[in-house]
Parts: C-alpha cells; structure tokens; sequence
C-alpha cells in the first residue's frame, strides 16, 4: 500500500520534473534562436522565404474564416442589439469585437493549426532525414539557417494575418448587417469610425497578434526541433504544437486582456 | 603506419548514458588513403565518424584531426574544421526543399562570397564527377535511390575536403549503383587528393575499394589490415564476417534470461493485461 502510493508520487514528481526541464529547454532554444538571429535577419530573403509558406499561404484560411466570423457577428450582434433598438450601433460591436478580441485569438488558433503545425513537421523531418546533422557537418548552424527563418517568419505573418481576419470580419459584419437586414450604412461606418479607439484597440490588438506569433512560433520550431526522429516522435510533436499553442494562446489572451482592461 | 597522419583516435572511450558503445579505439587514418571501418550494425562504427566530426565528445581519449584535438576546440573551430571536411549520410540527407543544384551550391553559397557563375561552374564540374549533369534541374524525390546517394556524394566534395566520410555508402543499392558508388569512392580520393573514412559491412564491394581495414566488434577493435590480410585472415570473428558464415563467435540469438526449455516451461507468468 505504502509502496504503491509512494511509486505514484514518484511518477506524478518525474512527470512534474520533466515537464519543467522541458521548459527550461524551451527557454534555452528560444534563447539560442534570438541569439542566431543575425543570418535570418541579415539574409532578409531567408526569411521572406518562410513569410511565404507560413504567411501568404494560410491567407485562404484566414480570409474566409474572417469573412464568415464577421457575418456570424453581423447575425448573432443584430438579433440581440435590436431587443435594445440599437441596431445602429452594429458596426461598433462587429469592429471592437473582431479588433479587440476575436481577431488576433482566432487568427492565432488558426495560424497554429495551419502554420505552426507545419513548422514542427518540417524541422521534425528535417532531423529525422539527418538533414539538420548532414548541416552541422556542413558548419551552417541549423538554428540560424532553419529555425531561426522560420520563427521570424512567424511572428511578422501573425499580425498581419490577424489585421486581415479582422479587416474581412468588418466587411463580412457589413455584408449581413447593411446589405442583407438593412441597417443603415451611414450609422454602421460612423459610430465604429468614433468608438473604436487606434490606440486602446486596435495597438492593443497588435501587441495580442505579436505576443501570440511569438508564441506559436517559439512552440512550432522547438517542438520540431526536439521531435524524436521517427514517424511517432514527428506526429506526436506536430500534435504537440497544436495543442500547446492553442492553450498558451488562450491562457496569454486572457493574462493580456487583463493588463489592458480598464474597468 | 605513418609518421603525420589525419586522424588519431588515442584510447578513445565513449559512454552513452553509461552505456559503454566504445572502449579503448585505437585508430590512424594516413594521408591519402581509403580506410574501411566494418563490424556489425550497432557495434559504434557511426558513432566513430561523429566522434571525428566532433557532433560528440569522447568520455575520455583524444582524437586528433589534422593535428587539432577536436573535442577541445571551441564551436568556431569546430565549425572551421568541418569546413574542411564532406560527410555522406546513410540516407543522402539531401535537403529536400531544395533541387540537386543548389544542394550542391548550398556549402559554396554558405561559405563563400564567389559570384554565382562561378559556382554553376563548381556546380557543375562535381555533377559531371558523378555522372549526374543532367540531373541538376531535378528535385531530391524524383531521383532513385543510388542517384540521390551519388548527388549527396557531389555535395560532400563540395568543397573539396581533406576527408570524406560515408556512413554505410552502400546500404540499400541495387548491384549497379553499389558499384558505381564504390568505384566513385575510390575515383574521387585520388583525384582530389584527399582521405576518405568508410562505415560499412558490405565486404565484398569495399574490400575491392579500401586501402586498410578495421574491424568492430561491441565497441573494440577486433581485426586490422590490408584487404588481403583481412581476405585471408583466420581470426574466427574476420572469417565469420567476411564470409557471411551464420556459425562462429556472433551469435544469432539476442542472450535471453534463461534458457530455452525453462522459459517454455514456466509459461507467461504475471497475468498480462493488455492495456
């Protein structure tokens, strides 16, 4: 009895230890990935590169999602700010919703799913092709070469990605609210133009998209990284990444939303 | 076997996670020559090739390339005597984003500030030394396996190295490329003029090949010599390897706790339970 509680406090101590190692590793990678910076970002073209795999082509996904996210708002907004008849204040709650909040979160749990997920598979191949070995024996530093490229790529998309969710959810928002129920448009442009703030909303929005790029990123190349060199080991750490960052991204939304409500 | 050789490997013990893989390698690799490292998979011959290519560090031993510890240098020197240095992957590790060309030019376009016609030219010459000009619009998946293991031997001489290392060059060929391979590898270290440090246990072809052979066995030397001697050797592990006799001191039995019999007998014990 003794005995079988003490072998479970052990397996709960080394899983509790192993998860903080693997953080502090973690650390240490994201440590070492600023550090060997100066090629990904003195080689702009690298990076530009991986802009294009992790950024412009999860624009499909974005876009739409954008569009249809702003629509549902547009419905959902309509039908409960006309119990208050104050339908003209649609385009308020479609625009600070999206720029606030549903913008940078949703484009950031896409972009993982999308993006991040793909890092991690790749570098994981990379590793265990030998690819990464075959470029440390060629003295290129796989971490300036690969991982450093691509986690730059990543925290310069997530803005950008999250600004164009949220610029496609306003117009989806439009779409249904002014041109499907017929709100007027003068009222739906006017008020959002007044009541949405650059500074309150929309910097904060970025600063929510840059700290959730940092994030996916750090996560998608360390996962990829330390991936185990088989087919079990990639697919586990592409289901990591997922996983992970989509905690981490909601955990970090709240932790920011925190800091920058003012009651 | 020679006064300044390459490489040195002195005593050289290895351990991974307390795991002895070698003990005590003593090894030289002259100036010039093909050496062959052979022994079972799994006896530590790559882990011999990374000691040398400093991606580990022995528990203790020095190992001496060019006249440079390697294991005491810092990563910039490390880095600077790779530079020196082409490895073959088991598998090519050819970088798969990328076409045959610019794997070839990746060390050139890395390293050095030379104008791009320059390195189609270099490009090109190495593609020509192994047969496969044509093949340098291609990607790294449209090509068979022996062409891939010959576009991964172009980059390793890249940059015309004073040593090359292939790690098992001839696993999985089919007899054509395997002799391809081989011949290149001979072809090559005398044409650049550089040593070359072959992992195998495919006998036949590398015995046609190498200059100097040592054996493996769980992490020690076992046998050493020229191709003739390792031919008409009668140390019983050589003659058994060589030979591809399935009786003689390797065992085809992974050691078991107990023995056969005892093991029927006592049938599966504990209840297993299938989650």
């Amino acid at each position: 009895m003794v005995n079988a509680l003490r072998r479970i406090l052990e397996a709960l101590g080394r899983r509790v230890t192993g998860r903080i190692w693997r953080l502090g590793f973690a650390a240490r990678f994201l440590f070492a990935t600023l550090l060997h910076s100066g090629t990904a970002l003195k080689r702009f073209h690298l990076t530009i590169r991986e802009i294009y795999f992790t950024g412009v082509l999860s624009l499909i996904i974005i876009l739409v999602s954008g569009l249809f996210v702003g629509m549902v708002l547009g419905l959902q907004g309509y039908d409960t700010l006309q119990r208050y008849g104050s339908t003209e204040a649609l385009g308020i709650l479609v625009a600070l919703s999206l720029v606030r909040e549903l913008g940078p979160v949703v484009s950031a749990l896409l972009f993982a799913s999308r993006a991040g997920s793909a890092i991690t598979a790749e570098i994981g191949l990379m590793k265990a092709t030998e690819q990464l070995s075959a470029m440390e024996m060629m003295a290129v530093d796989p971490i300036a070469r690969v991982v450093a490229p691509r986690f730059w790529a990543g925290v310069i998309s997530m803005p950008l990605l999250a600004a164009l969710f949220s610029a496609m959810g306003i117009f989806g928002g439009y779409l249904v609210g002014v041109q499907l129920i017929g709100v007027d448009e003068g009222s739906f442009w006017s008020q959002m133009q007044a009541s949405v703030d650059f500074r309150e909303d929309i910097i904060n929005g970025v600063i929510k998209s840059f700290v959730f790029g940092v994030i996916v990123s750090w996560i998608a190349v360390f996962e990829g990284y330390d991936s185990e060199p088989t087919a079990e080991g990639v697919s586990g750490a592409t289901t990591r990444t997922v996983v992970t960052s989509s905690l981490a991204i909601l955990f970090a939304d709240f932790i920011l939303t925190a800091f920058m409500f003012r009651g | 076997m020679n006064d300044d050789p390459l490489i040195r490997l002195t005593d050289v013990n290895f351990a991974y996670d307390q795991r002895p893989i070698l003990t005590g390698i003593n090894l030289v690799i002259p100036r010039g020559k093909v050496v062959a490292i052979m022994g079972l998979s799994g006896c530590g011959k790559t882990t011999t090739l990374r000691l040398i290519g400093g991606q580990i560090r022995p528990s203790s031993g020095r190992v001496e390339v060019d006249g440079q510890v390697v294991h005491e240098l810092d990563s910039d020197g490390l880095y600077e005597l790779r530079r020196r240095m082409g490895m073959l992957f088991q598998f090519g590790a050819l970088f798969t984003d990328m076409s045959v060309y610019d794997n070839i030019a990746f060390q050139m376009r890395e390293h050095t500030d030379l104008p791009e016609e320059l390195i189609h030219d270099m490009v090109m010459m190495k593609l020509h030394a192994v047969g496969l000009r044509g093949a340098a619009g291609l990607m790294p998946s449209e090509l068979s396996g022996g062409m891939a293991r010959r576009v991964a031997l172009a980059r390793a001489i890249a940059l015309d190295p004073m040593l090359i290392m292939y790690d098992e060059p001839f696993a999985g060929l089919d007899p054509i490329s395997l002799s391809i391979v081989g011949e290149l590898i001979r072809k090559l270290n005398d044409a650049l003029g550089t040593s070359s440090i072959v992992v195998t246990h495919d006998v036949q072809e590398s015995l046609k090949i190498v200059d100097y052979i040592y054996f493996v066995s769980a992490g020690k030397i076992v046998a050493e010599g020229t191709a003739e001697e390792i031919k008409h050797s009668t140390e019983p592990y050589v003659h058994q390897f060589v030979w591809g006799e399935p009786d003689g001191p390797v065992n085809f039995h992974y050691p078991a706790p107990r023995p056969y019999g005892e093991e029927m007998l006592a049938g599966p014990g504990k209840k297993q339970v299938w989650w």
